[in-house]
């Protein structure tokens, strides 16, 4: 049987991905950030999973206002990296785990969510800069991705109930597959930031940091948290930290098992327009 | 019965919504256009030209050819979109957003550096903090006007 062993959380900022592609790293303003992921980086290859399940946002690259699926599951073999207007990204291409995902939607989809299955995509700096963040910049990624795109592009986005609920229905999907995988749940996007209008460059550490509090030690409450709050008090664009709530969904406490471990904890202002948060939870 | 838009009273914020989403679908996708590098390449070589392939109005490709983002976004364009014509002229995500509030781009790389902007006075319209509308515009451009 094929188990969730640990989510991992993070904002997946662009410019962090630039800042690696140039080769920035150790500048003085990108350096305190890449400390924070010294941990994460050697915790990865001390914990390799088999497959990640990664939820992060399309920002407007393989769904354009053609189609705005909420929830997509990306069951192909492999997935390119796209060209977001900079060029591609100098990062290796993403291999799928189709058995997996498939598995995944036809049980999902049984369980009442309603996914939209895709079986070509590009994947965006959403997908890409977790990897980087958690992996560094190796010739090819360590294991399989799934990407699981969520809408928080065009208003209404899912409720962070919703995507709470949806991480349950994944934690059943993954522990009904027979092979033994050990697979990685992450969740991507936020902190707080808005990148539009006057009010651009909102930051709200306090909230930011409570969210992080709340996440780990009450989901279920912080689930409950209107759309509203988000927006007002974490930017228009802190919407994207409700997919977070998908991997918390999909730790074992939230079905009556024990409280996972914080292994890691990091949070840094600021990253072009964004706050970063990071956390690592391990089933026990 | 009217749809529910909580979101309105937020200052110096328009959310993309159905409504925003269906002023603006041409806007962005001429937007969404410019990730092809040849699209990009005709772009630049005659932005008028281009513009009138697509479906939009005359304001909205006043607005791109402003270069205006926030005009942009009052016509229904929405960041994500709107940010492929940063790329295309090779501005970075912080120029864009800080073009947006009239600072100049070291005043806004400066704000972020001391923790961003502040949610006090800016969570609803009519308190006093800085993205409020008759703070508008903020840094250089607000002491030029």
């Amino acid at each position: 049987m094929a188990r969730i062993t640990a989510s991992v959380y993070t904002s997946h900022v662009p410019a962090i991905g630039a800042a690696i592609d140039l080769g920035k790293t150790a500048e003085p303003y990108w350096a305190p950030l890449f400390r924070g992921y010294e941990f994460s980086k050697q915790w990865m290859k001390d914990h390799k999973p088999d497959v990640i399940f990664l939820v992060y946002n399309d920002h407007a690259t393989a769904f354009s206002l053609e189609m705005i699926p909420t929830f997509a599951i990306g069951t192909a073999a492999e997935f390119q990296p796209a060209d977001e207007g900079y060029g591609p990204r100098p990062v290796p291409k993403v291999i799928g785990h189709p058995e997996l995902a498939s598995h995944i939607a036809q049980s999902v989809i049984q369980d009442d969510f309603d996914l939209t299955i895709v079986n070509k995509m590009d994947v965006d700096h959403g997908l890409t800069v977790p990897l980087n963040l958690m992996c560094g910049s190796p010739a090819a990624w360590p294991c399989p991705v799934i990407p699981f795109a969520v809408n928080v592009v065009q208003y209404p986005v899912p409720s962070g109930r919703r995507c709470f609920m949806l991480g349950q229905a994944i934690r059943r999907a993954i522990e009904s597959y027979d092979e033994p995988l050990n697979v990685h749940i992450w969740g991507t996007g936020g902190m707080s930031h808005q990148l539009q209008g006057p009010r651009a460059g909102l930051i709200n550490k306090e909230w930011d940091n409570r969210f992080l509090d709340r996440l780990i030690a009450d989901p279920d409450e912080l689930s409950r948290v209107p759309h509203i709050e988000y927006v007002r008090e974490a930017g228009s664009e802190g919407i994207e930290l409700v997919m977070w709530l998908i991997a918390r969904g999909a730790m074992a406490d939230v079905d009556g098992g024990a409280k996972p471990k914080v292994v890691h904890r990091f949070f840094h202002v600021p990253a072009s327009n964004t706050a970063v948060g990071h956390l690592i939870l391990e089933n026990p | 019965m009217s749809l529910q838009k909580p979101y309105l009273d937020v200052p110096g914020t328009t959310i993309f919504d159905a409504e925003q989403s269906r002023k603006g679908y041409h806007l962005n996708q001429f937007c969404m256009s410019l990730m092809k590098a040849e699209n990009r390449a005709r772009f630049k070589a005659g932005e008028r030209a281009y513009l009138d392939e697509w479906a939009m109005s005359e304001e909205q490709k006043q607005a791109v050819l402003a270069r205006d983002l926030n005009w942009c976004i009052r016509l229904g364009g929405n960041i994500y979109f709107l940010a492929k014509i940063g790329a295309t002229d090779g501005k970075s995500f912080q120029q864009m957003a800080g073009s947006m509030t009239g600072m100049s781009e070291e005043e806004y790389r400066d704000m972020m550096m001391k923790g961003g902007r502040s949610a006090e006075g800016n969570r609803v319209l009519g308190e006093d903090g800085d993205a409020q509308a008759h703070r508008q515009p903020q840094g250089a451009a607000g002491r030029k006007a």
